[in-house]
């Protein structure tokens, strides 16, 4: 069953068509990756999954509900979507914990809340949780160090963490090891293997085609605004109108 | 990296290594609240013994100590506004205002006693705070600083000049002697020749008792401000000044919380402006004008904004500056400098005579100056730095900063 229904998607910026009829059907607890070329839209078609762009036409389902006309990015957030950006979105001038608590709070009470008479320190089961998240993705021993002190890489991962305390259905990695060390690729394609058992669909735009290839059960190939190829990876490889794609027309 | 994630992995580093942290979170969190413990304790014993801390230094009078604990009121509830968002609002004043005018009615109108003048200052300002929070908050940044501004200059016409009829304009409100008080005269409270004094039940409300007043509502307000600051929501306003973006994509409908903290501290102000009523009882479209809101951003911004202490720091700093320093002569800087040589003694004073008395405003430039070039987080950051000379200074700076102490952006 697709979890994520993608048709006929069109993005205008000016005179640049990003987008021109997308589709994208995602099966759930399935790995579905995006390639192509830079600025092939890969990440205008993630903004509008998430809410931060509206398409100009097209529908966006996921689970049954529409992600377009005036829906918010929190709404999509607690439909259980959630999404690693390309650079790391994270709460530079706070603790690794505080990062992955906001989340965890936010899955627990709603997306308000008002309880300013209440202690953080009572509520033990979310700063456990979030200590135990922080030690799957093996940064528990940074737990108050503040963040924008780490590393891109790390702050990756613990984006990824704070994703991951919300149980999402359906999870979006844009790049996720770009600018990562071998070891810590591979590290960090481990941890997408260990996720992937808990059945969470996931949404991968990645370079690295060591890690596209690790993970994918399908892929889409994206070149400028639209899906030229969808199959299964072992397809994708052989098909000539990708590497046609990745090293332009005109060599062809 | 690796190695900790190697660590995990085995199954049988895991145990330990998971009971050890959990064990430490705990003890941490168990040291926040007795810090904070101690904090609350030493700022109660400090505030109300403050007539006779604060004597040496000139400052004990009790008009003095009053403006001491209002406006630090005011900057603790501005600085959960601005230190905990970063939403710099340029119009508090607009609500110390309405609560002034609020508790000077229900002087008028219904009784002599502190209580209903201070309820009345915080709903009202609490009201008026939910209406212009909802318009300002639909911008972010300069824009929601000038659109506050821009509501409390209206506010302050209005006060000056359109609504005459509640606010007696220029005059400002004062209590008559034919005021119906209909409170007291129910309970038969007789009435006097001269204008009738503010109470506590039956406890005037001018000089020490005023002060002691103020003292407990300072308190009150100081401890409500560390339950914020160590509350779920005070996170989330934290989380939203550090990465707004980041909170919507987290599934945080970050409106709400902003409006409820601007509501917060619209109310600290309403309670602000309404003891000022209860200590003096007037109200002026004065108290709204821009240069006080102005103000109390400069307390907060000069004792640190986003700590706890910073704030009332700031004010009392700024406030002592403003009675103190203005009341120095050329006479008393001459006593000042006696102990110089003749002709020393005349050119220091030529030199400090402009930073006193009209002047003490270049002092506080100076000073601000400084203090934003060279301790981005105010009075407090300097007092941390002071600490940390003492404590051998090798503390990791991540850990320090990880609590109470977010320095101001």
């Amino acid at each position: 069953m697709a979890i994520l229904e993608v048709s006929g998607v069109n993005k205008r910026f000016g005179g640049l068509k990003a987008l021109t009829d997308v589709n994208l059907s995602v099966k759930e607890s399935s790995v579905h990756a995006i390639i192509g070329p830079n600025g092939a839209g890969k990440s205008t078609l993630l903004n509008c999954l998430i809410g931060k762009l509206e398409p100009d036409s097209g529908v966006v389902n996921f689970n049954g509900t529409s992600l377009l006309g005036g829906i918010t990015p929190h709404e999509i957030n607690q439909l259980g979507v959630c999404r690693v950006f390309q650079t790391p979105e994270v709460f530079g001038d706070m603790s690794l914990l505080e990062n992955v608590m906001i989340p965890s709070f936010a899955k627990h009470d709603g997306n308000f809340r008002f309880n300013g008479w209440g202690s953080i320190a009572k509520r033990g089961e979310v700063s456990e949780e979030a200590l135990s998240m922080l030690e799957e993705v093996g940064l528990a021993d940074q737990r108050n160090v503040i963040t924008d002190s780490l590393s891109r890489g790390d702050k990756r991962r613990l984006e990824l963490a704070m994703c991951l305390i919300q149980h999402p259905k359906l999870l979006l990695l844009d790049e996720p090891t770009a600018g990562m060390s071998r070891a810590d690729t591979n590290n960090t394609i481990d941890l997408l293997k260990k996720i992937g058992e808990r059945g969470i669909t996931k949404i991968i735009i990645e370079h690295d085609m060591h890690v596209v290839f690790s993970l994918a059960e399908r892929i889409s190939v994206l070149a400028q605004g639209t899906v030229i190829v969808e199959g299964e990876p072992e397809a994708i490889k052989g098909d000539p109108r990708v590497i046609e794609a990745y090293l332009g027309g005109e060599l062809g | 990296m690796s190695q900790n994630l190697e660590k995990i992995k085995s199954p049988l580093d895991m145990e330990p290594l998971t009971i050890e942290i959990h064990e430490v979170e705990a003890a941490s969190r168990s040291n926040t609240a007795r810090n904070d413990l101690i904090l609350m304790a030493v700022f109660s014993a400090v505030v109300l013994a403050s007539p006779w801390v604060l004597a040496p230094f000139g400052a004990a009078y009790p008009d003095l100590l009053q403006r001491f604990c209002i406006f630090g009121i005011f900057a603790i509830g501005f600085n959960i506004m601005f230190g905990l968002t970063g939403y710099l609002s340029f119009g508090h004043a607009a609500f110390l205002g309405i609560g002034s005018y609020a508790a000077v009615w229900s002087f008028k109108l219904l009784t002599m006693n502190a209580i209903p003048a201070l309820f009345f200052g915080v709903v009202c300002a609490g009201l008026f705070s939910a209406l212009i929070g909802y318009v300002c908050l639909r911008r972010a940044g300069i824009y929601f600083s000038i659109l506050t501004l821009a509501f409390a200059q209206m506010s302050y016409n209005l006060a000056y000049s359109v609504l005459t009829p509640i606010t007696n304009g220029e005059t400002g409100l004062q209590l008559t002697l034919g005021d119906a008080r209909m409170v007291d005269a129910a309970f038969g409270v007789e009435r006097t020749s001269s204008l009738p004094i503010t109470n506590l039940f039956g406890i005037k409300m001018s000089g020490y008792e005023g002060f002691y007043l103020c003292a407990i509502i300072l308190i009150i307000s100081f401890y409500i401000s560390i339950r914020i600051f160590r509350s779920p929501f005070g996170m989330m306003l934290r989380g939203i000044k550090t990465n707004q973006n980041r909170m919507s994509y987290t599934g945080i409908n970050t409106r709400p919380y902003l409006l409820a903290a601007f509501v917060v501290s619209g109310m600290y102000a309403g309670l602000a402006g309404s003891l000022m009523a209860v200590t003096d009882p007037l109200a002026g479209a004065e108290r709204m004008q821009w240069t006080a809101s102005g103000e109390v951003v400069l307390m907060t911004i000069l004792g640190g904004a986003g700590t706890l202490l910073g704030p009332v720091l700031g004010a009392g700093v700024i406030k002592y500056f403003e009675n103190i320093f203005s009341s120095f002569n050329k006479g008393i800087l001459h006593s000042a400098f006696e102990f110089l040589p003749d002709g020393v003694a005349d050119f220091m004073v030529t030199i400090t005579h402009p930073f006193v008395g009209e002047g003490w405003h270049l002092t506080l430039g100076v000073l601000f100056m400084f203090i934003v070039i060279f301790l981005p987080g105010g009075l407090m950051e300097g007092a941390q730095r002071i600490g940390n000379l003492f404590t051998g200074g090798g503390k990791s700076n991540a850990d320090s900063r990880s609590g109470q102490t977010q320095p101001a952006e």
